[in-house]
């Protein structure tokens, strides 16, 4: 007993750790200014497709998003099970892309608005028609820069 | 008892506390970075407009597929792994087929006279029963066929892959490899709706 008396009495005092919390604190203002949070509550299921030859989507402001899959369980009474389109937090129809895209153009700054890019979050195992028809929709309301949303897959030498 | 001096508050918990909501955020925010395919749409076609030249068969590069997600490349059958190549067959024409895209010579920045396949087209048309994972499998694979030959050619004349040329020598190279996937318009051919 005597022996640990001892080295107490030789060594310095505790780490002062007060600055620790700053830095944590730092660490979370860096991560609350630059995510997001998860902006709509997704009514479709998007599983995305893969691809080799990505380009990143800089600037989320300009980007509109377009969900295309089939809906949720919960949703599956209301709206089937056939693959439908989600616009913000509602279901649509391709119909109604023109005037969301109207709104959404009007939403941002004047001269940013050339920019807009529309960004086509669809599952992979839609069939083509859906998206054939938003894209018909989308020239007509004259938004021509598009993205397909997919995430990096390994080579696509595949299953098909 | 309350002369005694004051102790300091401890704040070793304080840190406990910040993690605690720096793991918050860190679980539910996203930094989502959104990777994809970019394209550009042609503008609508208005219903007076006159209907474009026709191209001539040996500068069009037809890709079909179908509701079975199937390619037909010029009329053939092709596997999807083979697309690659017979597109960067046809976009450069290495020796100068006659069914494949005629060559003009072009000026072009640091190369000099070079032959191009100027009036190269790939022409993409897709069922409506198509599956979106083969259709983009399909625009991934043109895109790579591009990529490719670009990166061939940069780094033969830069010894630098493509995307590491400043902006003058990428517009120079994509001046001999310019990127034209054009979509029909869409048309229901066959299969299920």
């Amino acid at each position: 007993m005597a022996k640990f008396k001892k080295k107490k009495k030789g060594g310095s005092g505790a780490i002062n750790t007060a600055s620790l919390p700053d830095i944590v604190f730092m660490l979370l203002f860096f991560f609350m200014v630059s995510t997001t949070m998860k902006e709509v509550e997704m009514k479709v299921i998007t599983r995305l497709p893969e691809a080799t030859e990505l380009s990143r989507l800089e600037r989320k402001s300009l980007v509109t998003y377009i969900y295309v899959g089939v809906p949720m369980r919960q949703y599956q009474r209301s709206h089937g099970t056939e693959p439908r389109i989600q616009l913000n937090d509602q279901f649509a129809t391709p119909e109604d892309i023109q005037s969301f895209i109207a709104q959404e153009r009007e939403a941002m700054r004047e001269h940013e608005r050339p920019l807009m890019t529309v960004s086509i979050k669809a599952d992979y195992d839609c069939p083509m028609g859906i998206i054939t028809d938003i894209k018909q929709a989308l020239r007509r309301a004259q938004a021509l820069r598009i993205n397909y949303s997919a995430r990096q897959g390994d080579d696509l030498a595949y299953n098909f | 008892m309350a002369k005694r001096d004051i102790q300091e508050v401890n704040a070793g918990s304080m840190a406990d506390i910040a993690f605690l909501l720096l793991i918050f955020f860190l679980m539910t925010t996203t930094m989502d970075t959104d990777t994809g395919l970019t394209r550009m749409l042609p503008p609508p076609v208005l219903d007076d407009q006159e209907p474009p030249p026709p191209i001539r068969e040996r500068n069009v590069f037809e890709v079909l597929i179908n509701a079975q997600n199937q390619l037909l490349v010029e009329r053939q059958p092709m596997a999807l792994s083979q697309l690659r190549d017979a597109a960067k067959e046809f976009i450069e024409n290495p020796l100068n087929l006659d069914h494949l895209p005629a060559k003009e010579m072009v000026d072009v920045p640091f190369f000099g006279t070079v032959p191009v396949t100027t009036n190269a087209v790939i022409s993409l048309q897709n069922d409506r029963g198509t599956q979106y994972q083969m259709y983009l499998a399909v625009q991934n694979e043109l895109q790579a066929a591009y990529t490719e030959l670009r990166d061939e050619i940069s780094r033969r004349q830069f010894n630098r892959p493509y995307r590491d040329l400043t902006s003058d020598e990428q517009s120079a190279v994509r001046q001999i490899y310019p990127q034209r996937i054009s979509e029909a318009e869409p048309r229901n051919f066959g299969g299920r709706n």
